[in-house]
């Protein structure tokens, strides 16, 4: 008895211990994530205001100015990809999910997940050596280029998954009532993964919202208000590279404002994501 | 070979059919009739290849990895194992409920319900295969009001009704049900119950039960399946179903029937 007793103190110590470092582990990762919030609304919220949100950058040494052609160009850069990326990240996911094995679906699953792991900056290099260098300019739709890329993966990846949770029941319900495997898909499978797919999306997109290594040898910046995608196109990522590298304190605190920009466009397709993805859940459950 | 009923009697049978699952079978060399506008009952214990057998009929089985069939089934008469042999329209004509009702979660009561309906109707006529279905299954009543919000809502009685009247709008010849009641309550159970005995004016009825007492309730003929030493699933016995439940001309029907094992 005596023996028994003494292990299970000895287990709850460890059990203790263990919840007491895991919690400590906890709080340091959220941690860092409130600090970094805290500090770049701090530093960039002073510098907020309508004009910064509408106008165009100003020269050296002129007051005020903003980041609105920034803004426009992540739209316009963004929404070129996401056209780019849907049919072909969907189209593979559905691939996957329903013809998924052998060796062909293996490859494609294998290379996806190596593209997902490619630096941002050697796709940038690669959209720049295979449209910026031959065509001799610099252009929106090199970046937009590269951010599809940056974007395939995970669309690919998540929405096969979305469409492998769709319950096999459901999928057979429709095929064994003579339904093709096409109509089963479009119209019972695919709207059943809506939610979860239009979730990696907006992942998808709060992925490449805050990436500018590619950007600085495809989009380039521009000074102007720009919204031919063939022309390079200001980026409010890469406005915020130059204006922190530069040494001017009123760039500086343009810098801040524009990461918390940033920082909260990713926040908020975040939480929309969750939102989506509890939808998702909501659906699947019943 | 017993197979309980002439072969004119049968809108369905199969011959010498075997069900594998990759290398391992599951069903082996099943010979059976299944006798038009009657309800067959697929009773036996867990893991007997209950399931597997209904699902060879309509040729789902096929849909899953890795599995194949052999021997044939013939449906009046053509095997629908040959090839060049569309499996859309053998399911078109052999349609299936399963033990989970399964409504599409996406569409409306009144979409789920011509989801498998033939197409090319106008609205008027959608409308009436629809009522029509939805009455055949006994939920009218209780949808009509309410067609077009998500069949989520429904209880779990209601969800199997529809996804047999979602069957029956498909105007197939065989129903297939497996294990139709197998998670509802008894009081949906009795109404699925009752439903099948009326279905079987219309259809030819297969269901595989788990459940004794209710292939005693709701079946004409009974057969019972059993796995052998190597796992594959087997016939015993087909009868009457008042016959293999009074007076089973095997021990191990009787066995199982009167509870030794199972």
């Amino acid at each position: 008895m005596a023996l028994r007793y003494r292990r299970l103190r000895q287990r709850r110590a460890f059990g203790l211990l263990g919840t007491a470092l895991a919690l400590f582990c906890a709080i340091l990762a959220a941690g860092a994530l409130l600090a970094i919030l805290g500090y770049v609304v701090v530093q960039g919220v002073a510098a907020i205001n309508w004009a910064f949100l509408t106008q165009l950058p100003h020269p050296v040494g002129v007051p005020g100015g903003g980041v609105g052609n920034g803004i426009l160009g992540t739209f316009i850069i963004i929404g070129i990809a996401t056209a780019m990326a849907v049919p072909i990240g969907l189209l593979t996911g559905i691939y996957l999910a329903l013809f998924g094995r052998g060796v062909v679906p293996e490859a494609l699953r294998f290379m996806s997940d190596v593209l997902s792991g490619v630096p941002s900056i050697a796709i940038g290099l690669f959209a720049y050596a295979v449209l910026v260098a031959p065509l001799k300019h610099f252009s929106a739709l090199s970046a937009s280029f590269a951010f599809m890329m940056l974007m395939l993966p995970l669309l690919v990846r998540t929405s096969e998954q979305a469409i492998r949770s769709v319950p096999q029941t459901v999928r057979e319900g429709a095929l064994a009532l003579g339904m093709s495997n096409f109509r089963a898909t479009v119209r019972i499978v695919l709207p059943t993964a809506r939610p979860a797919i239009i979730t990696a999306l907006l992942l998808a997109i709060a992925r490449v919202t805050g990436e500018t290594a590619p950007l600085l040898f495809t989009a380039f910046g521009s000074q102007y208000w720009e919204a031919n995608p063939n022309n390079p196109m200001a980026v409010l990522a890469l406005q915020v590279f130059n204006y922190a590298i530069s040494p001017y304190p009123n760039w500086q605190a343009q810098a801040w404002a524009g990461a918390l920009l940033l920082v909260v466009a990713v926040f908020v397709l975040s939480l929309g994501a969750r939102l989506m993805l509890r939808r998702a859940m909501r659906g699947l459950e019943s | 070979m017993q197979t309980g009923i002439g072969a004119r009697e049968a809108a369905l049978s199969t011959q010498d059919l075997s069900a594998y699952y990759g290398e391992r079978k599951a069903v082996g060399e099943f010979s059976i009739g299944f006798r038009r506008n009657a309800v067959t009952a697929l009773i036996g214990p867990s893991g007997c290849g209950k399931t597997t057998l209904l699902r060879c009929l309509n040729r789902i089985h096929e849909v899953g990895f890795d599995a194949h069939v052999e021997g044939s089934v013939l449906l009046e008469g053509q095997d629908i194992y040959l090839n060049g042999v569309d499996p859309m329209s053998i399911r078109r004509r052999v349609g299936m409920v399963f033990q989970r009702p399964n409504p599409f979660p996406t569409l409306s009561i009144l979409d789920n319900a011509l989801a498998c309906a033939p197409r090319g109707l106008n609205r008027q006529q959608k409308l009436e295969a629809a009522e029509k279905a939805l009455r055949s299954a006994a939920l009218w009543d209780e949808v009509k009001d309410k067609l077009r919000t998500s069949p989520l809502r429904l209880s779990g009685g209601q969800q199997q009704r529809l996804c047999i009247a979602r069957a029956v709008a498909a105007e197939p010849e065989v129903l297939l049900m497996d294990e139709p009641t197998g998670s509802l309550d008894p009081i949906a159970t009795a109404v699925i119950e009752e439903l099948m005995h009326s279905l079987a004016e219309k259809f030819t009825i297969v269901a595989v039960t788990h459940n004794m007492q209710q292939a005693a309730r709701v079946s004409d003929v009974t057969a019972f399946m059993l796995a052998d030493e190597s796992g594959v699933g087997r016939l015993i016995e087909i009868d009457d179903t008042g016959k293999l439940f009074t007076k089973p001309g095997d021990p191990r029907t009787e066995d199982y029937i009167t509870g030794r094992f199972g």
